[in-house]
């Protein structure tokens, strides 16, 4: 039954893509299909996260601007002006510095071994935390200086293979959200996604402004694509209109590729006994812990996992713009957009998180030029009423998108509060 | 001294003023999550609203001349931009909440629903007002209060605006009545009957729905008060909220969830917190410039401005993980 009813809504969100194809064009809707198929990985991971785990991870956007980043780093061709310089020699001790800040403080954390205990601990640990931040800044603040005046501006890129910078996005968000689950895993659900918000906005302010590593404001561009881009095409001949629809379905093939991967591995997973024992979590932890699982320690893993999926997914995004501009991210763009998808298309079912981030990309994508045709209707009307135009109108309808969002998880919550494609929860007879 | 003084002026009264208004905001977000254990994550874009229905009732007062020169005409009409905005907080309840909580919701899926409301609300002021910024101090001036310190030698003297003292006393006045509220009134006691235990007060024959709907008139009127002060202190944006909400949330938590006097001690921690990150430390330490081992730098703050938001952040985690339930004990679900 439930099979049958999803295929009726791939059917169905098929002919919706087709139509607005139809409608905006082929290069347009490639466009579009690319970037959905994208934010349907990064859905996907948030799925792991809430749908397997029941982790309230607010902090998407901060994994996916490290995926950006990441992907920058990696591919963007080398900046031999910096490498030329002192620069690097500057960050190298500033690494140093921190590295030895890192050593203190964990030090300070051991320090019962050497007979310091309860209350000096503590004042141990926090002095160690001072000395160590005074350390870092007084090695880091001269070497960013440096780099964005004299050094070259940014550090720049490896001029490596895209597709590694997306394998790197992956790690680092690994990595990163290690640290994190460590320190915010323990606590509650309320407290989890503030803590999570609190996180992503960190690791906004920290991108926007270190300059140095990643151009902040001023935005790094053009970063290369994994496949031929539209001008290569060009080159070989193909009409300009053709070359976009071409090399975009080239990224496009990439995209699925990967999808595809992560989904079967994904699905995989949630049959095993590993998916099993992740939904015993999540329904009930303290039964879980009761049979001997270990909680933290596989909260902690998916956490990690699903910030992997965003990591790449937000590489993806970032090398397809061809732009990292970390003044771009926004909460409600890159961490409520998704949790909607998630919601809409049915927390813990794979298909349903792909299906509702297809669906709420294309519906947030085209709510700005429905409303700007709903508007002009509208103001034609009342300007032959006698009531004048509504002004602004394109400014306007652009903004329309974060309020259809807004009714859209809503009326999913009221009345499909499980999904489109809820979970297939199986029970033995 | 004059180092001392611009010490006042830039952290003190800086820090009172953001301290308030953080309070404020924080005291709606902990009644919220006593009485209907979510945490409201709406609370943001009902500041923002609060403050945009006080701009646009303002605008009415200046167009058909209601104004006195002593009190700015934010504050005039300050207690009307309340009533509407609880009128509307009982609205969103009514439309959004309620229907999810009659169907037995869980905490969770209220959260996911605050944030359906944070963007219906975000879109509509979007829609209504841009994203462009105004002020409310564009047809009169934002007075400033200079006092002089009577001691030999100093020159600065104690500055600060004159919406900036009205915002305390505004603060320090809803602070007291909501205390005398909570403590004296039969309602107020019903209140935190309810938030220490919903099923043994319902039981014990407390109007569970009044308690409801008098939580959100008091959320939903101190969000406007609190939003319309912001935007009185700096200027008027509609993407606000997000910048709010976090500190906001911050306070409730620091001061532990559910707890009201927690909420305002919070509050005032993360606002100094902020201020005293971010002020320049060089200035304090110019006078003995000469008898410090090393070379003063032009700026010495402790973060540099842009970070200003992660300091909130960093004092949530650091709370949270020596007092997991904030500095008064709080709830959670």
């Amino acid at each position: 039954m439930i099979a049958r009813r999803s295929l009726m809504m791939f059917a169905g969100l098929f002919v919706l893509f087709t139509v607005i194809g139809w409608f905006l064009g082929a290069a347009n809707i490639s466009l579009l299909l690319v970037q959905s198929f994208a934010y349907a990985l990064i859905a996907l991971g948030l799925n792991i996260q809430w749908g397997y785990g029941g982790l309230f991870n607010f902090g998407i956007m901060g994994m996916l601007m490290l995926g950006g980043a990441a992907v920058t780093f990696i591919s963007y061709p080398v900046n031999a002006q910096f490498w030329g310089s002192e620069g690097p020699l500057m960050l190298g001790k500033a690494l140093m510095a921190f590295l030895a800040g890192f050593l203190l403080v964990w030090g300070a954390r051991h320090a019962d071994r050497i007979g310091i205990k309860g209350r000096w601990k503590s004042v141990v640990t926090v002095i160690a935390w001072i000395v160590a931040y005074i350390v870092y800044r007084s090695q880091i603040d001269p070497a960013a200086a440096y780099i964005e005046t004299a050094g070259g501006g940014w550090v720049g890129g490896l001029g490596l293979h895209p597709v590694l910078g997306w394998l790197f996005g992956g790690v680092l968000a690994a990595g990163v959200a290690y640290v994190v689950g460590k320190i915010c895993l323990g606590l509650r659900t309320d407290y989890l996604a503030i803590a999570t918000i609190g996180i992503s906005e960190i690791i906004r302010a920290l991108l926007k402004n270190m300059d140095w590593l990643t151009r902040g404001t001023l935005t790094v561009s053009p970063i290369p694509w994994p496949t031929p881009i539209p001008q290569d095409l060009q080159a070989q001949g193909v009409s300009i209109s053709e070359s976009f629809i071409y090399a975009r379905l080239g990224f496009l093939g990439l995209v699925i590729l990967v999808l595809a991967v992560a989904f079967f591995l994904v699905q995989r997973a949630y049959g095993g006994p590993w998916g099993r024992m992740m939904r015993a979590i999540r329904d009930n932890h303290i039964a879980a812990a009761s049979m001997g699982k270990n909680v933290t320690r596989r909260q902690l893993e998916i956490f990690v996992l699903g910030s992997v999926l965003m990591g790449i997914g937000g590489a993806m995004l970032v090398s397809f713009q061809q732009i990292y501009d970390p003044g771009a991210y926004q909460p409600i763009n890159h961490t409520f957009l998704i949790w909607v998808m998630v919601i809409v298309g049915g927390a813990g079912n794979n298909w349903g998180a792909v299906f509702g981030a297809l669906l709420i990309y294309i519906t947030w994508m085209i709510s700005d030029p429905v409303s700007q045709w709903l508007f002009n209707n509208i103001s034609n009307w009342s300007t032959d009423m006698g009531w004048g135009a509504i002004p602004e109108i394109q400014s306007r309808a652009s903004q329309m998108r974060v309020f259809v969002l807004g009714v859209v998880i809503t009326i999913a919550l009221r009345y499909a509060p499980r999904g489109l494609i809820p979970e297939v929860v199986r029970r033995e007879a | 001294m004059n180092e001392l003084i611009f010490f006042f002026n830039n952290v003190v009264v800086a820090g009172v003023v953001l301290g308030s208004i953080y309070a404020v905001g924080a005291i709606g977000v902990t009644l919220i999550f006593g009485i209907l254990r979510f945490a409201h994550f709406a609370h943001g874009d009902m500041m923002t609203m609060g403050a945009f229905i006080a701009f646009l009732l303002a605008m009415a007062a200046t167009a058909l001349g209601i104004t006195t020169p002593v009190v700015p005409t934010g504050f005039l009409v300050l207690p009307i931009a309340m009533i509407l905005a609880a009128i509307i907080a009982l609205g969103l309840d009514k439309g959004f909440y309620a229907p999810l909580r009659k169907r037995g919701a869980r905490p969770v899926t209220m959260l996911i629903a605050s944030i359906g409301v944070t963007l219906i609300i975000q879109g509509m002021i979007r829609l209504f007002f841009g994203s462009g910024t105004y002020s409310f101090f564009e047809t009169e001036q934002k007075q400033l209060v200079r006092i002089p310190v009577p001691l030999e030698g100093v020159t600065r003297t104690i500055n600060f605006t004159q919406p900036q003292l009205l915002m305390v006393l505004c603060t320090a006045v809803a602070v007291l009545a909501l205390h005398f509220f909570l403590t004296r009134s039969r309602l107020g006691k019903a209140m935190r009957a309810m938030a220490d235990n919903a099923d043994l007060a319902q039981v014990s024959g407390i109007n569970t729905k009044l308690v409801v709907r008098v939580t959100w008139i008091i959320a939903g009127s101190l969000a406007a008060m609190a939003g319309t002060m912001l935007a009185l202190d700096v200027n008027l944006k509609p993407d606000l909220a997000f910048n709010i909400v976090l500190p906001i949330f911050a306070a409730a938590i620091v001061g532990g969830l559910g707890q009201s006097y927690g909420a305002i001690a919070g509050g005032f921690l993360i606002g100094f917190a902020e201020t005293l990150a971010i002020f320049n430390w060089s200035v304090l330490l110019r006078p003995v410039a000469g008898s410090l081992p090393f070379e003063l730098p032009a700026t010495l703050a402790i973060v540099p401005t842009e970070y200003k938001l992660t300091v909130a952040f960093v004092i949530l985690v650091v709370v949270l993980l020596w007092r997991p339930t904030g500095i008064f004990k709080g709830a959670s679900t």
